[in-house]
């Protein structure tokens, strides 16, 4: 691991440890698990440079299934997530398949398209009981031991799953795998060239974003207990880029940063009609004309001038 | 021929109207946007914001200032293109060297922007605009009912895409731009100001959204929100027919929607998903598109 990256992460686990005691526990559960999906996001855009504006439909599509397997079919709480989970994955292998043929704009587009057909899917079957949503999900004991409807437990538990699935997305950026990714970023003739077989490697690139998608729709349903259409909805998988791209697209803590404030922002202007929409579309607007490494980005262009002049 | 497959002839011909009336908006919209592409290398996502804009200066004209369907019909458009055009030189211009990726998130949150803002004072129920007096009428043609307004949205329709597509294929001023679409550079060193013509083509095509939403206000209820699921759909549109050639997005336009009323009438519950599923068979046999070039 970079050497810089390891006191702010130290920081941050620090902070996530001692935050219900602080803050909100329900708040801080929904930005941990924005916080995976923006970093699951991220694994695709910053180090693949594929951008995808269909990514609710694993969030979504894993929340409706965890949401059905714990209520319908009874499953324990840990094997629901665990459901939701795979179905975010294969809806990822099927999405990639098809959209990695193309590339660039048009990569955003197909995957925006294929969301919305998932979107009128959710609407229509009757599982997902429609604009009802599948609704009081229960909680459940985690490994028969421990009770989730206390929310610190499920805090602990949320925050727990949260800091391994971002050490092995951590891990994976640097791998050797992660190193091919960033080559066929940087320069895909050249990859292919040296051997790599470019799809491949961008296939799995893609069902590992939309698994880790997929855990954090997971997670999420087990909070709210609720699993509902705007999971699918296209504004989510607008909300997840800009998470990304104000945290800092490419960077390792920029993601969970961007949740935060998004997060955040959401629930400050919650009430007022919609002026959330408003300030997120003006974000996007200011982040792509003058804020486009985004926050976490800048201050490390800021350090690494400042490293160079001295 | 119609009672054996157990469809009334009635329904099988409302469906494709209302499918050829969908798939002029499909022709029109994926038409501004593959012009928008071809010159900027931008995917405007702003596109259904803009066609909703449309409708609503359209109905602000008629509930404020009185002015009537006949002059919106020109002026909502040239309103809307004017914004367009400053939207272009303020916003999009400063992205000119970078991946089109940022024109992509910019326009989007500048979809967000518009939409939000309209909904913060229109709120999400729709308002009505009726039908111009001189179209409220219809024909019986014996099969169906059809009344004179959508007939008039086909034909209008029609032509202004062909109209579009004549201008680029055999004018002076469409050679230009096929030029400047080829080799910018090129163009602007034989003394054509290239710039210009960029935020000028960029207006155009805002324009023909917004022409589009006038022209659907009277069909659809005005909502803030009409043109974002309409958007996503011509995305599709656009990936299904490539965006290599003007003529080529709008028969696509216009077949999409034909084939999506048809699927109301034989298998409803698709209707909805149908040009996805043809979006996802295209790019299994032809990723690039039916007209579409080899990138």
């Amino acid at each position: 691991m970079n050497g810089s990256l390891r006191l702010p992460l130290l920081i941050l686990f620090v902070l996530g440890l001692v935050a219900p005691f602080l803050l909100y526990p329900i708040f801080l559960m929904k930005v941990l698990c924005f916080a995976l999906f923006a970093c699951a996001y991220n694994l695709l855009i910053g180090y693949v440079g594929l951008i995808s504006f269909g990514h609710a439909a694993f969030f979504g599509i894993a929340a409706y299934v965890t949401g059905h397997a714990a209520k319908v079919w009874g499953l324990p709480t840990e094997l629901a997530i665990l459901a939701g989970t795979l179905a975010g994955a294969i809806l990822g292998l099927i999405f990639g398949a098809l959209a990695i043929r193309r590339q660039g704009i048009y990569f955003a587009m197909v995957t925006l398209a294929l969301a919305q057909m998932v979107y009128f899917f959710c609407l229509q079957v009757p599982f997902t009981h429609g604009e009802d949503g599948i609704q009081a999900i229960p909680r459940g004991t985690l490994l028969g031991l421990l009770d989730l409807n206390n929310q610190l437990v499920l805090y602990y538990f949320v925050f727990f799953v949260f800091v391994i699935a971002f050490a092995i997305i951590l891990r994976t950026v640097n791998s050797p795998f992660g190193q091919i990714l960033t080559a066929l970023r940087e320069n895909e003739t050249r990859a292919v060239s040296l051997g790599y077989r470019a799809d491949l490697y961008k296939l799995l690139a893609f069902v590992l974003s939309a698994t880790f998608s997929g855990l954090a729709g997971a997670l999420i349903t087990i909070v709210f207990q609720l699993a509902a259409l705007n999971n699918v909805h296209w504004h989510l998988s607008g909300e997840v880029v800009l998470m990304t791209l104000l945290g800092g697209m490419g960077t390792v803590i920029g993601p969970v940063v961007g949740a935060f404030v998004l997060v955040a922002i959401q629930n400050y202007f919650a009430q007022v009609g919609a002026w959330s929409t408003i300030i997120q579309g003006a974000i996007f607007v200011a982040c792509v004309l003058v804020f486009r490494h985004g926050i976490v980005g800048e201050i490390e262009r800021w350090r690494r001038r400042k490293a160079k002049r001295n | 021929m119609f009672e054996a497959l157990g469809i009334p002839p009635q329904a099988l011909f409302g469906q494709l109207l209302i499918g050829l009336i969908n798939g002029a908006f499909y022709a029109m919209l994926s038409l501004g946007l593959a012009l928008i592409f071809g010159l900027l290398n931008i995917i405007n996502f702003a596109h259904g914001a803009q066609y909703m804009m449309g409708a609503f200066v359209a109905w602000l004209m008629l509930s404020t200032l009185g002015i009537g369907y006949w002059p919106a019909l020109l002026l909502a458009p040239l309103v809307v293109g004017l914004f367009g055009m400053a939207t272009e030189r303020l916003l999009l211009r400063r992205l000119t060297k970078l991946d089109p990726i940022y024109g992509l998130l910019l326009t989007f949150g500048l979809a967000l922007v518009i939409e939000g803002i309209f909904r913060q004072i229109f709120g999400v129920s729709g308002q009505p605009y009726a039908p111009p007096a001189s179209l409220k009428g219809g024909y019986n043609l014996g099969f169906m009912f059809l009344p004179q307004y959508r007939a008039w949205v086909i034909v209008v329709s029609v032509v202004i895409c062909l109209g579009t597509w004549l201008v680029i294929e055999k004018t002076k001023l469409g050679a230009y731009l096929r030029a400047a679409t080829e080799n910018p550079t090129l163009v602007q060193a034989f003394g054509i100001n290239v710039p210009f013509m960029v935020t000028a083509t960029y207006g155009f095509g805002v324009a023909l959204a917004a022409f589009a939403g006038v022209l659907a206000a009277p069909i659809y209820s005005l909502n803030p929100l009409m043109g974002s699921h309409l958007i996503i759909v011509v995305f599709a549109v656009v990936v299904i027919g490539g965006m290599g050639s003007i003529l080529g997005s709008i028969i696509t336009g216009f077949a999409l929607g034909i084939i999506e009323g048809l699927t109301k009438v034989f298998y409803p519950e698709a209707s909805n998903t149908v040009i996805f599923i043809i979006m996802a068979i295209v790019l299994l046999a032809k990723p690039t598109g039916l007209f579409g070039r080899a990138a």
